[in-house]
């Protein structure tokens, strides 16, 4: 059960710190409807990571808001590419664009998982990532000769190959060049060890509330 | 004492806290109710798991349960048993009179981009096709934006999943 929670809590810390960073647009996106798609999208990630994180809870003995924001800094799991602070438009879709492709892979994985409880929260997942996978392709198909996204892709494309594992990212990199329309520059593989500079200040923030009140609920 | 048909109805008469034209029972999240003595012990599952509405919608079905006398025991079932497909046809009914159009049909492959964009989907104020998307996501994680070219005015459309 140990090891199964600590696949999920992988995902979940993803999931987390991704919509935590996505959902930094909410009211300076370029405009209204990104406004509200990056915000949506953020929401669902974060519904998905509660969902992980409840699935881990029971398996460890705890609560899904104790794993997501009791723990030390050290001990999320969250891969770097997730964690770093992208505020430039171009920046946030090749992430975007990156995490959902990687994603896909990884969801199908799971939702062909023996363990009944792992394979269903996948499935249900999987059916509301069908629409942030159409977002991505959307700006990826408007951005296809954008230099800014190209530059972007290209300088996120080893972190996102860490996302996932070897085997899975070998996947990855198949798929790519055809959901972007051309191949990104050959990276190496970012390993998910340790965290970025910008992490601490994020789990600063996210944790704020629950340090100040310890218990706190809402 | 407590009977299962009591428990339907008047968990049918909770609104949707975000669209409450539709109840909980139209919405087709209530997938069991069993009764045991007082014991009421009923079997939900979220729309999406994003949905901030889950808490205020475990908390109303409890307190009508109590309210008819019972003891509730909701349980959130996590897996793959919910989709739109399951809102019943007097909710997709209720849903276009509100000015929501209503899923589409949950097909093998998932929805692409080319078929949201096309004019598919009806207006639910006048009927019209000649509608477009204006953005895959809404106010809510369960819908997206169009807009009815015929009568000019922008409508809610429930995504399928």
């Amino acid at each position: 059960m140990r090891e199964r929670a600590q696949r999920l809590l992988q995902i979940a810390d993803d999931e987390l710190v991704l919509g935590w960073r996505d959902s930094e647009w909410t009211g300076i996106a370029p405009f209204l409807e990104e406004d509200v798609a990056l915000s949506s999208i953020a929401q669902n990630e974060i519904g998905h990571a509660r969902a992980l994180y409840e699935l881990a809870a029971r398996d460890l003995g705890t609560t899904a808001d104790e794993l997501a924001f009791d723990r030390a800094p050290e001990e999320y799991r969250c891969a770097p590419f997730v964690e770093v602070r992208l505020m430039a438009w171009a920046d946030t879709i090749a992430r975007r664009v990156l995490y959902e492709a990687a994603d896909a892979i990884r969801l199908d994985m799971l939702k062909a998982d023996p363990d009944p409880e792992l394979a269903g929260l996948a499935a249900k997942m999987d059916r509301e990532e069908v629409y942030h996978r159409l977002h991505a392709e959307m700006w990826a198909d408007r951005l296809r000769e954008e230099p800014r996204f190209r530059t972007a892709v290209n300088a996120l494309w080893g972190q996102a190959l860490g996302v996932l594992d070897a085997e899975l990212a070998a996947v990855l990199a198949e798929r790519m060049p055809e959901q972007l329309g051309w191949t990104p520059a050959a990276a190496v593989p970012a390993a998910r060890d340790g965290h970025s500079d910008g992490f601490r200040e994020l789990w600063d923030d996210m944790t704020m509330v629950r340090r100040s009140i310890p218990g706190a609920s809402w | 004492m407590v009977t299962g048909e009591a428990v339907w109805a008047a968990l049918a008469a909770i609104p949707d806290p975000e669209i409450p034209v539709i109840s909980l029972v139209d919405l087709g999240v209530v997938r069991d109710v069993s009764v045991d003595d007082e014991r009421v012990r009923v079997e939900f599952t979220p729309t999406f798991l994003g949905c901030p509405a889950l808490e205020v919608m475990r908390d109303a079905m409890a307190a009508s349960i109590e309210a008819l006398g019972g003891k509730p025991e909701i349980r959130v079932v996590v897996d793959d048993s919910w989709s739109t497909d399951r809102i019943t046809t007097a909710g997709r009914e209720k849903l276009r009179e509100a000015g929501f159009a209503p899923p589409a049909p949950h097909a093998a492959e998932p929805p692409k981009l080319v078929q949201l964009r096309s004019n598919a989907f009806r207006c639910p104020y006048c009927g019209s096709s000649e509608t477009k998307l204006e953005n895959l996501f809404g106010p809510t994680p369960c819908r997206s934006v169009r807009y009815c070219e015929s009568c000019r005015q922008p409508f809610e459309q429930f995504k399928t999943i």
